[in-house]
């Protein structure tokens, strides 16, 4: 019993660094690369291209004074930070990022918690994410917060479920709700280590996977809840300090959360060329393919103008729904015709 | 069970480090709290009104036809998991089912209670 604590323990202290340094670092690179693409060079003074940005970042909100104006209801306003972040967070507990080795004489599992309802794991933790920006929009005691809080509640249900759908093909597939099983039967020996990739059995499901994550995340084009042109910044105009970053940490260990749950469910998860003869190179495998999904996250913020609000939800319902719905059934057809 | 002691753990630590941030923050920063600074921000007015403004009834609308169908997806995550050895039949129930929701959606697409004003 000792044991397994202790070895969660050592699991855990590896995957928060991992997540606090990833989150940092993906701000950074969405600076750069916006940057870029817009004809801009991005941070350069903090260190050597700009690296140590994230650090000044941190350092300067933690010396901030935290302004609670007098309107606002304290409790919740004090827990909604929390609210938002550890459902962000709980996200990686299933994510699988290796093949199972041997350390120091232990059977390691290469993830946190190898549930057997790995993905519905996932999609419970993420959707409780929707009360952390509520509830800072409605006790912040601002009209823009509340707006942006009800807005973002509006977006994300209505995303949620084309999301939970755009799954079920891959579920149907596989017959697993285990993320470790599910990179398991993505494996492939051959020189085409991509061929089994699910992917390129359910490419709708994939890209209604990505479209419906970035607006479970409020990333633009889908950022409506933040809209900085109209509601300031949304759910987060009255906070400030830690309590601000928070949830901006926890905005980006969301993306990294969609992104690796994506790459593990469509790209498959830490399986790459030499995984079995070198076990570690499974975490490299991962953060390469979380690294691309992060990128064409990045990439169509810095392309595409923002929704209008009639048509983020026409989107939602009319469009992305029913073409889940369809691939839902028509991936079903296939199985049982033998054809996957 | 030792599964989800270790998402257990993962929870707490969560938690614990978000505290630690927190109390570390509060020992650096400065804390000058004064009337004007605290009130809520409107565009440097002083604020009109209650916060608590109404807002359209449509968002309402939009919750119950998000229950009726994340309910859909709910059954269908079990379905898909033995969809292997159930075959045809279950598909044809499946069909049947998804077909009465999707008549449900189409029935409040024309009743406009998908329409955004």
């Amino acid at each position: 019993m000792v044991e397994i604590i202790i070895a969660a323990g050592i699991k855990v202290i590896f995957v928060l660094a991992a997540v606090l340094t990833g989150c940092a670092y993906a701000t950074y690179m969405e600076r750069k690369v916006v940057g870029h693409l817009q004809h801009r060079i991005g941070p350069s003074y903090a260190g050597p291209y700009g690296l140590l940005q994230p650090i000044a970042d941190a350092v300067k909100l933690m010396f901030k004074e935290d302004i609670v104006p007098d309107k606002v209801e304290r409790a919740t306003f004090a827990l909604a930070p929390l609210v938002s972040f550890i459902p962000a967070l709980l996200t990686f507990a299933v994510v699988p990022f290796g093949k199972d080795n041997t350390v120091f004489g232990y059977d390691v599992k290469m993830v946190l918690s190898d549930l057997n309802i790995g993905i519905l794991f996932v999609f419970a933790i993420t959707s409780l994410g929707v009360y952390g920006i509520v509830l800072a929009g409605w006790s912040s005691g601002s009209k823009y917060s509340l707006m942006g809080g009800i807005r973002s509640s509006a977006q994300m249900i209505s995303y949620e479920v084309s999301y939970g759908l755009s799954i079920i093909g891959v579920l149907l597939i596989a017959n697993t709700l285990s993320l470790r099983e599910l990179v398991e039967q993505q494996a492939s020996d051959s020189i085409w280590f991509f061929s089994n990739w699910f992917i390129f059995k359910q490419p709708l499901g994939c890209l209604l996977y990505v479209t419906c994550a970035i607006a479970e995340t409020n990333r633009l084009p889908f950022d409506l809840p933040e809209a900085e042109s109209e509601l300031v910044a949304g759910y987060h105009t009255e906070y400030s300090s830690m309590r601000f970053a928070m949830f901006f940490i926890g905005e980006y260990a969301n993306m990294i959360a969609v992104s690796a749950v994506g790459a593990t469910l469509f790209c498959g998860g830490w399986q790459g060329p030499f995984v079995n003869e070198i076990p570690f190179i499974g975490i490299f495998w991962l953060a390469l393919k979380v690294f691309v999904f992060m990128f064409v996250y990045i990439w169509l913020r810095g392309t595409l103008p923002r929704f209008r609000y009639d048509q983020l939800m026409n989107f939602g319902w009319k469009v992305l729904l029913p073409l889940a719905l369809l691939n839902t059934m028509v991936t079903g057809l296939f199985v049982v015709m033998g054809w996957f | 069970m030792t599964e989800y002691l270790a998402v257990l753990i993962f929870i707490f630590a969560g938690i614990g480090i978000v505290l630690f941030t927190f109390l570390l923050s509060r020992l650096l920063r400065p804390i000058n709290p004064y009337h004007e600074k605290n009130i809520n921000y409107e565009c440097a007015e002083n604020p009109i009104g209650t916060s608590w403004v109404k807002f359209n009834n449509r968002f309402y609308i939009f919750a119950l036809i998000f229950v009726i169908f994340d309910v859909e997806v709910v059954f269908l995550f079990p379905w898909a998991v033995v969809f292997g050895q159930l075959g045809l039949y279950a598909l044809v129930e499946m069909v049947i089912f998804i077909g009465i929701l999707f008549f449900g959606i189409f029935y409040a697409w024309r009743k406009g209670a998908l329409k955004w004003v």
